[in-house]
């Protein structure tokens, strides 16, 4: 099996430069539970952006957490070229802080037990803030936030850490149009400067519009990984989605753009 | 900076004062003058312009009290906020968790069986450490922490050791051992001495340095088990390392003083009203403003009328109608 594994390794020209290389992972909690992902492949460059399209229930969570390590793969392996930060969905937090207080927590793991953060933890706070452009934010508490700005303290708390990649949460489900823009903005800027971004997301349209790679994950066991224009056929979307829809392209400012659209019933 | 260095100064002002005046106000007054002759006393000679028996007040009664009800107010205070942080719950008091109503059995249970205030407190311990384990035990052995598994385990642990209290008030001997059972449940500081004292200060210094230290921490536990985790800490231990702490104080205040309640679930409160939600700051202000709550209201129960007032029972009649304040702000700001 080892040998095999070398030999499609050898075949593959992008696994070599990957940053992120996931090998014929597979997955359950229990050893008699059901797999939730088997033999399950996909690598990921620095500086591309990676989409994972799903219905619910279907192991998106369980694969971001494979990937920033919270559970470890049963079968095969996730080879990672650096440190994956983590960026939860929005919610309401149970206590409100301020802005900094939130971003510096991002140095949780660096900062001892008994310790609490010093001036340095607090200057790549402040960076971090800086780098998203939102260093006027940190002395605002939290919940005062919109859900766009709520995202980005989140984006740049994981980015404190220093890490080589983002795996985000359906990071613009909860956001109107105007933040969703920026979110997906910002996370095209931060792969343009060199990091690898996972997100998980229901909109086809946030996936068409920035990820270079596409990861939709079927029924059972199965899935698609592969470039939008390969995976995200109208067929893919029909299965996915379980209703009909269409596909349209479009020109805008000497522009081809892309766009999913729903038939509703 | 500057502005904090002002605020702790304040702090310490304020705690002074309300030591100098808990020493020198009660049944029996003395003087601010007398009071801080005799303190001085303590490291440098001075020319005794007092009685003796003012001497005797201050340094045998007055001092071991109220420094016990200062450390016993903070340690608390600390507790419940640092608590409330680990368990995403502004409602919940080291009470919840079933360790003070453990400490209490082996308490009640001591006075049942024995005549001696050290096995009272040995008891005691022995009850608030069984209870933890009860609850660690309940949540699969420690490997599940979830705010609502430890919250259910506590309520389920505390039901069952209440029941107990109430069976062993039930057998008492009414004229002897059930007055003595129910006034040492109300809680009180009147009885005590250097020896109590010295005997719970350490573990109580203890727990404190140690949610002091842990202060960070709690905020990052206050994201929530999936967060905190995924900032990369251990969350199931620390849980169950701030759970032993707050274990440990609600022991040995059970110990010392018997059961006095709402301080760590007010204290926290009003020191939110200041400084707001960060634990960096919350739980060091909660020390100073839970020592200095438990001083006063030690000081009202023995001064307010002619018979002393138990402190549960002035801790819960203070504590009620501020609580039911804020919560009044609270819903105001809510809506």
């Amino acid at each position: 099996m080892f040998e095999k594994i070398e030999r499609e390794t050898s075949n593959n020209e992008r696994a070599e430069k990957a940053l992120i290389c996931a090998r014929r992972v597979g997955f359950r909690y229990s050893a008699e539970g059901e797999w939730i992902l088997k033999n399950f492949s996909f690598e990921l460059s620095a500086g591309e952006i990676m989409a994972v399209l799903g219905p619910n229930g279907r192991g998106k969570t369980t694969l971001l957490k494979l990937l920033i390590g919270l559970v470890k793969p049963v079968e095969g392996s996730i080879r990672c070229g650096g440190r994956l930060s983590y960026v939860p969905q929005v919610s309401t937090p149970a206590f409100d802080y301020k802005v900094l207080d939130m971003v510096v927590m991002g140095r949780a793991a660096e900062i001892g037990l008994f310790a609490v953060p010093g001036a340095r933890d607090y200057k790549y706070a402040e960076e971090a803030l800086l780098r998203l452009g939102i260093a006027d934010l940190a002395q605002r508490n939290y919940s005062r936030l919109s859900g766009g700005q709520r995202q980005l303290v989140l984006i740049a708390r994981a980015l404190v850490s220093a890490p080589c990649g983002l795996v985000l949460d359906e990071p613009t489900s909860a956001l109107d149009f105007k933040n969703q823009d920026l979110i997906l903005r910002t996370l095209r800027q931060l792969a343009e400067q060199g990091l690898s971004i996972v997100m998980t997301t229901h909109a086809p349209n946030h996936a068409l519009h920035v990820a270079s790679r596409i990861l939709i994950l079927e029924q059972k066991t199965e899935y698609l990984y592969g470039p939008p224009s390969e995976v995200m056929t109208h067929e893919e979307l029909h299965r996915l989605y379980g209703l009909e829809l269409k596909k349209l392209t479009f020109e805008h400012h000497g522009q081809e753009l892309q766009s999913v659209v729903p038939i509703f019933s | 900076m500057k502005k904090r260095c002002l605020e702790y100064t304040g702090i310490f002002c304020c705690l002074f004062f309300s030591l100098l005046a808990a020493f020198s106000v009660g049944r029996y007054i003395i003087p601010f003058k007398e009071v801080c002759g005799i303190l001085i006393s303590y490291i440098a000679p001075v020319e005794p312009y007092w009685t003796d028996i003012q001497y005797r007040v201050v340094t045998l009664i007055r001092i071991p009290r109220v420094l016990g009800a200062g450390l016993a107010g903070a340690t608390l205070a600390m507790a419940g906020a640092a608590l409330q942080g680990i368990l995403k719950n502004p409602l919940v008091s080291p009470q919840v968790i079933g360790v003070s109503t453990g400490a209490a059995f082996g308490g009640v249970l001591a006075i049942l069986l024995f005549e001696s205030s050290l096995a009272t407190m040995g008891l005691a311990y022995a009850g608030g450490l069984l209870s933890l384990i009860a609850v660690w035990v309940l949540c699969n052995r420690g490997r599940g922490a979830s705010p609502l598994s430890l919250v259910l385990g506590g309520i389920i642990i505390n039901a069952f050791f209440t029941a107990l209290i109430s069976l062993i008030e039930y057998v008492a001997d009414p004229y002897d051992k059930l007055p003595a059972i129910v006034v040492w449940l109300m809680g009180s500081f009147a009885s005590l001495s250097y020896d109590k004292l010295f005997r719970s200060a350490p573990p109580l210094l203890l727990a404190g340095t140690l949610l002091w230290m842990l202060r960070f921490r709690i905020n990052v536990l206050s994201l929530g088990s999936e967060e905190a985790q995924s900032l990369g800490i251990d969350v199931t231990r620390t849980r169950w390392l701030v759970m032993a702490v707050v274990a440990m104080v609600a022991s040995a205040t059970v110990a010392m003083a018997g059961v006095v309640g709402w301080i760590g679930l007010v204290v926290p409160h009003i020191t939110r009203m200041f400084v707001g939600n960060d634990h960096k700051r919350l739980i060091p202000l909660s020390c100073f403003l839970g020592g200095m709550y438990t001083i006063l209201v030690d000081t009202l129960a023995r001064t307010l009328v002619e018979v002393e007032i138990p402190m549960g029972v002035l801790t819960a009649l203070v504590g009620t109608p501020l609580f039911a304040f804020l919560m009044y702000r609270l819903m105001k700001d809510e809506r």
